[in-house]
């Protein structure tokens, strides 16, 4: 009985959207004909008919729409909340949040015909009120986006009128559109800052935030059974931003030379020919998902540098920092090189042709002229290349080591602050264990320090455009 | 007084002929030389990495074209049948009798070894084609199954047989075995559509992109409807109507920074907000798309605010001028002219967004479903989360499909970085 | 025209320090600079003007080889310096610039120090052995400039911080620092006020004790009052070239007379 409640919520939901789409089609089409007819007979209408028509879609569509998403996005946490109060008294008494929560997963479980085993009575019970409640839910969204369209349908028909500022008033919602769009950033920041730091919030209700800054030992793996040996994680962040910065320091030593040798033959160098060839090849290398660069750390350069360790007697380890960082740099490669590149071309040409004048060569007037004038332009790069780094995710869960050693080693495995973040919310999330929670307290110090980074590059970018405007 | 400065205006005449300076500029020429070819050392270095980056996927990824498939004859054994319920009769046990006959020299002893040649996937055969035609009961058909993983590598000459036996995914015997089957031209190696047409397996010889290629593009469908609609109004707005305050600066601000923004922080935006607060499900490629068109969103808006600017003046005014209101000028003849460019950025957008990896793998885009998702809210993997997946995985066959999933990939990549190319060349303007 | 008191003639007893011989160059398709033929003379002031567009820029920088660094430029006929042709294939043009210093129209200090502007042309030449001798190179070359007693006191402040006028001369002062038999100079006060003018003016006529100066000007005024000899550029060809007071006063071209009187331009 269960799936076809799922078909019901489904088609509900669909129509719900087509009657919204109609309604607002419909809308046009009143209006329109409306505002022509006055037209015909002889009336001098202040806007076209088709701002009337437009209008009155806009009026019927626009909050129509939102209601709907509103409904779509709200319902589930309601219906969650309904059904928890309607089990008998007392089953969730003295449960934790994350307890319950498995409860409530398991109702949803049963309500969508996945059953295990045989659950008690009063959870099949439950799930058929879910269901039940889903199902009202979604003829009601109907029932409401209906009456709301009609409503509007009929109050924008009745504004038809020879002076009616049809045009205004269609403006004046979309223009209110798109400064709603406009917003959506500063609300993803605002999101990302707020599920960030409340996640945090929790984790150091769990884990005092001085053992989290200054804790010297990563070890988030919680005991499964309450009497296992190492009971208690360590959440110290410190191993792991090390880790971080370790392989932070690898890829810049490999980007930074490449890329800024690589800039400075294209830029000074380099035959026009070459230079079309070259930098659109480049710009394949930047265009090269990360996950692929991962596979490429662990499928080729890793096992080289274990070869190499082991024909060298270096003691590389298997997922020795070296790999993943290498590869990130081949990854920053044409970043810091096409910006490096761009930097150079901004400086003034009288520059280079006063140090060329003086009988400098070409490789003294990059050097010794061109290149110090750029240098602000190319730190805020190779800032923005560092933010990167320390950002990348892929290469790293993929190439580099998963348990936190506090040592700078690059031969050493070593892991970072993206990799604990994607290992420990792989796979369960429950939302109450401080493992879980660490990830978000980790995610908020990676904002906090890419952003720190970004907008002292940006600045310094900024400030070296203004020198040669 | 002349004199004395004639030659230079240092202590010390300079003589511009003098060997001294000659050698002097030869050094200097020469260290110019050294930077240059450090230089080309250098793009060398790029290029080179990008070629084994190439030829290990190409040289890894072309062993998945094919797959080794064994023809074998097997009889439905009414002895085996399970007459109340055919599904669950043994096929395991019939397939193993006929290998059994079919190979020489093989007994009884051999049966699970010969079973191994088999992918997992041959008593499933067995069991539909019983299905869809019952009478085939005590009869003999032909079977074209896949061969399992350890025997398509050994097919395809990728094991070694240097290494000790003990060491060696498939024994001597075995490999006598199959041998013995290949030499009655039993063993093919056609072109591997499983590749394209099924979703995931456990099995390398089951395993295909269907339904992670399926729940990128609807993951993909979200992000473009999200974002570009979003991302034009945005731009349209910051660009032609909004006032120069506080405001529109903020918002300039914070869109340059959100560009910059780690991918892995919009997978824990993800997870909190659309998954643990509103309660979305995990897993879905809608979810992945909408959390993929936040990221997407500044590439497109930056783009559509560049072309906005790239249309010039002269065609606003002369818009204005016959009395048209700022939103007709912008609607009817601005954004017409900026739209190859705003497509052109919309399509990078896409392409960057198909490539992300970590923010879907944090909304659970990791899950292991072996059906392709039927709407954008089931649980599905994407492409490159797909890749992930592999490349973890033990199976050695894995690695060969790792890479052709990452050629099909950048194939997308390619496909879309050209369009966007095709369209910027052809709808060029030169004002 | 009132002005224009023309400068005390001591030509004539010079030698030719570059002869140029039906140079032609061309942008691209542009053939910008028409078979010119001009002597210009060791210790003299020489003055190019012309309509702008008319190729004395290019004049200019086809002496100390500077259109090398024009992608699309391509230059013809012989030019000596000393007899020696510059664009002969053994020259080199790192040294050839050493020897004809260039100022150019906008001033263009490095961004560093006064010290290390100057500095730059004898530490990449390597005309000093020790730091005593290049002092004295960046003294006497400041001197030369007339710049020193401005900037005696804060030789480490940035090239970039000085007025306009100081920055021109500065880049006057880091040009003869190389010791250069000529200086080439491509309208140097263009961007200066009338006092800084004025005083790269004097500066000019002094340097003509130890250099053939070839300077470019727009302003006529400034020819009649610096050079000693003077060319008129028309359209890329070199229409008329001589002493300034003949030029001034009694022009044999009619366009260099409807220049002159204002009447093209
Ligand atoms: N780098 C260049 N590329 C192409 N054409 C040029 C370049 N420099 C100068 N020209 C052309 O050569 C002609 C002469 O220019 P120029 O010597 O700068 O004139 P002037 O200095 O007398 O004003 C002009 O028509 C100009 O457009
Ligand atoms: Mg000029």
């Amino acid at each position: 009985m269960f799936p076809q409640a799922a078909d019901w919520v489904r088609s509900m939901t669909t129509f719900a959207f087509a009657l919204l789409f109609l309604a607002s089609v419909a809308g046009y089409l009143l209006n329109l004909r409306a505002a022509r007819q006055l037209q015909g007979s002889g009336a001098r209408l202040h806007s076209l008919a088709g701002f009337h028509g437009g209008f009155s879609f806009l009026v019927v569509l626009v909050p129509g729409f939102i209601v709907l998403i509103l409904w779509l996005l709200l319902q589930g946490a309601v219906i969650n909340a309904l059904v928890l109060r309607s089990l008998p008294p007392g089953t969730t008494d003295g449960l934790d949040p994350g307890a319950v929560q498995l409860i409530v997963a398991e109702i949803r479980q049963i309500a969508g015909g996945r059953i295990f085993g045989t659950p008690e009575q009063w959870k099949i019970d439950a799930a058929a009120r879910l269901t039940a409640l889903r199902d009202t839910s979604a003829t009601l969204m109907v029932v409401v986006v209906g009456v709301m369209s009609a409503v509007l349908l009929i109050l924008s028909r009745m504004r038809v009128s020879p002076d009616f500022r049809a045009r205004q008033g269609t403006e004046a919602i979309v223009n209110g559109l798109m400064i709603f769009c406009s917003t959506v950033a500063i609300f993803t920041t605002i999101g990302i800052i707020a599920s960030l730091v409340v996640e945090t919030w929790r984790f150091f209700g769990m884990v005092p935030w001085y053992d989290f800054l200054f804790g010297l030992r990563w070890e988030p793996q919680m005991p499964i059974r309450a009497d296992q040996i190492a009971a208690v994680g360590a959440f110290g962040w410190v191993p792991v931003f090390v880790g971080t910065l370790v392989i932070t320091v690898v890829a810049m030593t490999v980007a930074v030379p490449v890329g800024l040798f690589s800039a400075i033959y294209l830029n000074e160098f380099a035959s026009p020919r070459f230079r079309a060839v070259a930098k659109p090849l480049l710009e394949i290398l930047a265009g090269v998902p990360t996950v692929v660069y991962g596979f490429f750390a662990v499928l080729v350069i890793a096992p080289a540098l274990r070869d190499f360790g082991v024909w060298s007697g270096l003691p590389i380890a298997s997922n020795t920092a070296l790999a993943a960082g290498s590869v990130t740099g081949v990854m920053l490669i044409p970043f810091i090189s096409s910006f490096a590149d761009d930097t150079l071309s901004a400086v003034p040409r009288a520059l280079r042709d006063g140090a060329l004048a003086l009988g400098a060569t070409r490789g003294e007037t990059v050097i010794t002229v061109l290149f110090p004038a750029a240098i602000p332009g190319i730190v805020g790069g190779i800032l923005l290349a560092v933010s990167r780094a320390i950002g990348e995710t892929m290469i790293v869960v993929m190439a580099a080591g998963l348990i936190a050693k506090l040592t700078i080693n690059p031969l050493d495995s070593v892991t970072t602050v993206t990799v604990q973040i994607v290992t420990l919310l792989i796979g369960d999330t429950a939302f109450d264990s401080p493992k879980t929670l660490a990830a978000f307290a980790l995610g908020l110090m990676l904002f906090v320090v890419t952003l720190g980074i970004n907008v002292l590059a940006l600045r310094i970018v900024r400030k070296y455009r203004e020198i040669y405007d | 007084m002349a004199d004395a400065t004639q030659t230079g205006i240092g202590p010390r005449p300079v003589d511009w002929t003098s060997e001294e300076i000659g050698a002097r500029v030869r050094r200097r020429k020469a260290s110019e030389m050294r930077l240059k070819m450090v230089g080309l050392a250098a793009i060398g270095f790029a290029f080179l990495m990008l070629a084994i980056l190439m030829v290990s996927l190409i040289a890894t990824g072309w062993q998945a074209m094919t797959q080794t498939h064994v023809r074998i004859d097997v009889t439905y054994d009414p002895a085996l049948i399970n007459e109340a319920n055919p599904a669950r009769s043994n096929f395991r046990q019939m397939l193993q009798n006929s290998l059994v006959a079919q190979v020489p020299g093989a007994t009884a002893e051999d049966g699970r070894a010969l079973l191994g040649i088999l992918s997992n996937a041959a008593q499933f055969t067995m069991r539909d084609r019983l299905l869809a035609d019952p009478s085939l009961v005590g009869r003999t058909v032909t079977l074209n199954v896949p061969a399992s993983d350890p025997y398509d590598l050994l097919n395809k000459g990728l094991i070694d047989h240097e290494t000790p036996e003990e060491l060696r995914r498939v024994k001597d015997n075995e490999i006598a075995f199959f041998g013995a089957l290949a030499a009655q031209g039993r063993v093919t190696k056609p072109l591997n559509t499983t590749l394209l047409t099924s979703a995931d397996s456990r099995f390398p010889e089951l395993a295909g992109l269907r339904g992670a290629l399926t729940g990128s593009f609807y993951a993909l469908l979200t992000c473009f409807l999200l974002s570009f609609p979003i991302g034009i109004g945005a731009a349209i707005y910051l660009e032609e109507f909004a006032p120069k305050n506080k405001a529109s600066d903020f918002i300039e601000v914070n869109i340059n920074n959100l560009a910059a923004v780690p991918s892995v922080v919009f997978g824990l935006l993800g997870l909190a907000v659309f998954l643990n607060w509103l309660g979305l499900p995990r897993s879905a490629p809608f979810v992945g798309g909408m959390v993929l068109a936040l990221m997407t969103l500044p590439t497109i808006i930056i783009a559509t605010r560049a072309a906005l600017k790239a249309v010039p003046a002269s065609i606003r005014e002369a818009a204005l001028g016959v009395g048209a209101s700022r939103q007709q000028v912008v609607f009817h003849h601005v954004v017409p002219l900026a739209m190859p460019g705003i497509l052109t950025g919309t399509i990078i957008g896409l392409a960057q967004a198909l490539g992300q990896t970590a923010p879907l793998l944090l909304i659970g885009m990791n899950a292991f479903v072996t059906a392709a998702p039927a709407t954008p809210f089931d649980p599905a993997t994407a492409l490159p989360t797909q890749i992930f997946i592999w490349a973890d995985s033990p199976e050695r066959g894995f690695v060969s499909r790792t890479s052709a999933a990452i050629l099909v990939l950048l194939g997308f990549l390619v496909l879309m970085n050209g369009l966007a190319i095709f369209l910027r060349n052809k709808f060029e303007r030169k004002w | 025209m009132n002005d224009m008191r023309i400068a005390e003639r001591t030509v004539g007893t010079n030698a030719a320090k570059i002869s140029a011989r039906g140079v032609q160059v061309y942008y691209g398709e542009t053939h910008a600079l028409k078979d010119v033929d001009v002597d210009i003379l060791d210790r003299t002031v020489t003055a190019f003007i012309g309509p702008s567009g008319c190729g004395k820029s290019t004049f200019l920088r086809c002496l100390n080889r500077m259109n090398d660094t024009v992608a699309i430029a391509r230059v013809e006929g012989t030019i000596l310096l000393d007899g020696q042709d510059i664009y002969d294939k053994r020259i080199d043009p790192v040294q050839l610039r050493a020897k004809v210093g260039m100022v150019f129209q906008k001033p263009n200090p490095f961004p560093k120090s006064i010290y290390d502007n100057v500095a730059y042309g004898p530490k990449i030449h390597g005309l000093t052995r020790n730091k005593g001798e290049l002092d004295e190179i960046v003294e006497s070359s400041l001197r030369k400039a007339a710049l020193w007693n401005e900037v005696k006191g804060r030789l480490n402040d940035p090239g970039t911080g000085l007025s306009g006028g100081q920055q021109q001369r500065l880049c006057i002062a880091r040009a003869v620092a190389t010791s250069p038999e000529v200086l080439l100079m491509d309208e140097p006060c263009s961007a200066l006020d009338p006092i800084a003018t004025a005083q790269v003016e004097e500066l000019i006529d002094e340097l003509r004790e130890n250099y053939a100066v070839v300077i470019v000007t727009h302003s006529m005024q400034q020819a009649a009052r610096v050079s000693q000899r003077t060319a008129f550029f028309h359209l890329g060809n070199l229409v008329e070239y001589g002493e300034t007071g003949q030029i001034f006063t009694n022009p044999k071209d009619t366009r260099t007379e409807s220049y002159i009187t204002g009447r093209i331009g």
